[in-house]
């Protein structure tokens, strides 16, 4: 005597699956978050001594208030900042007014002069955000591309395809990332 | 040829709609997957700008946000940028408790990759980006991450 039992109507399950497909839709997002990567230094130590560094050795990038950029002693262009930054941290011809060169031994690389140029950028409470980042983004990019340079020269495939740990930390450790930001100062006002 | 016989015209058959929900709940578990939930309701505008150099933001669950930027309510709050932690306007001198709160709500071991996320309106000025980066440095958040578009950088010519 079994009972016969009804067979449930199936033909609403897509309209739920439907809702419950566009409240997922609606609530949450899909962007992938990018940025540029920096490591903040520690604040100083009250009366630290100031580390002596050689003039030859810094690269003086400077952002005013209206957002013109001042490089070492004369005016900046943001479109030939890169490769100004990239001249200064190869030196390619050993020039005298621009970075020397320590020699390390680095793994797989063997004795590699090492820039001993430091990018000291500062920037003034009026600038913009906007041109912050792409002084930011052309530093970076010097230096990343001096690494994919060494890395095609030495490994035959750039920097970003690397996929021997080791091999990225000899390349970053031949070519530092070294961008210093001048402790901040009130100069020239707000706004 | 009387085997294949012509059959009859007119009449569609029914497209059978029973896998229909199979079908809406595949895209429904992609999406669940694909996408994270909206943590915050924006208060200010954060219009980021655009950089070629980019690296993704890996671990989202070890990132912490802080949102920067000229408030959407103009009439309310004024033109001027104003921070925003969690969902409410804060000040510089909130920051130090937001960071400890955030490392608080990690486990132990995940606490020295915790990054800070600066969401930034292209248009702010340094003057409030500085003061917060200060904020960080004291409280040793030394990992940040300044959010920016990618942008595809034009062939050299």
């Amino acid at each position: 005597m079994a009972r016969k039992v009804p067979e449930i109507n199936a033909g609403s399950m897509a309209d739920i699956s439907f809702l419950l497909l566009i409240f997922f839709l609606v609530t949450t997002t899909m962007d992938v978050d990018s940025g540029i990567v920096r490591r903040l230094p520690p604040m100083p130590e009250k009366d630290a001594p100031i580390p002596e560094v050689k003039e030859r050795n810094i690269f003086n990038v400077l952002v005013n208030k209206n957002d013109r950029l001042f490089i070492n002693k004369g005016w900046g262009d943001i479109r030939t900042l890169r490769a100004d930054t990239k001249e200064f941290l190869s030196n390619p011809r050993n020039r005298e007014d621009l970075p020397e060169k320590k020699v390390e031994n680095i793994q797989f690389l063997g004795d590699f002069p090492v820039s001993r140029g430091v990018i000291s950028l500062k920037n003034d409470r009026g600038t913009s955000y906007n041109m912050y980042i792409q002084v930011q983004n052309e530093l970076t990019a010097a230096v990343n591309e001096l690494r994919d340079e060494l890395s095609r020269q030495k490994f035959g495939k750039p920097f970003s395809e690397l996929t021997d740990q080791d091999m990225v930390s000899a390349i970053q450790k031949a070519i530092p990332m070294s961008i210093s930001e001048a402790e901040p100062e009130d100069i020239g006002g707000t706004k | 040829m009387a085997r294949f016989k012509k059959e009859k015209s007119g009449e569609l058959p029914a497209i059978s709609t029973a896998s229909m929900p199979d079908i809406i709940f595949m895209l429904l578990f992609f999406f669940m997957v694909t996408t994270t939930m909206r943590e915050v309701t924006l208060k200010v505008r954060t219009r980021a700008p655009e950089a070629t150099e980019v690296q993704k933001l890996e671990k989202k669950a070890l990132v912490s946000f802080i949102y920067i930027g000229p408030p959407l309510q103009e009439r309310l709050y004024g033109t001027e940028s104003r921070i925003q932690l969690n969902d409410s306007f804060r000040t510089i001198a909130d920051i130090p408790e937001f960071i400890y709160m955030e490392r608080e709500a990690r486990v132990e071991a995940d606490r020295p990759f915790l990054t800070t996320s600066l969401k930034v309106d292209l248009e702010a000025k340094m003057g409030i980006v500085t003061d917060v980066k200060q904020e960080l440095r004291k409280v040793g958040a030394f990992k940040i991450n300044y959010s920016t578009r990618k942008k595809q950088e034009k062939p050299k010519d």
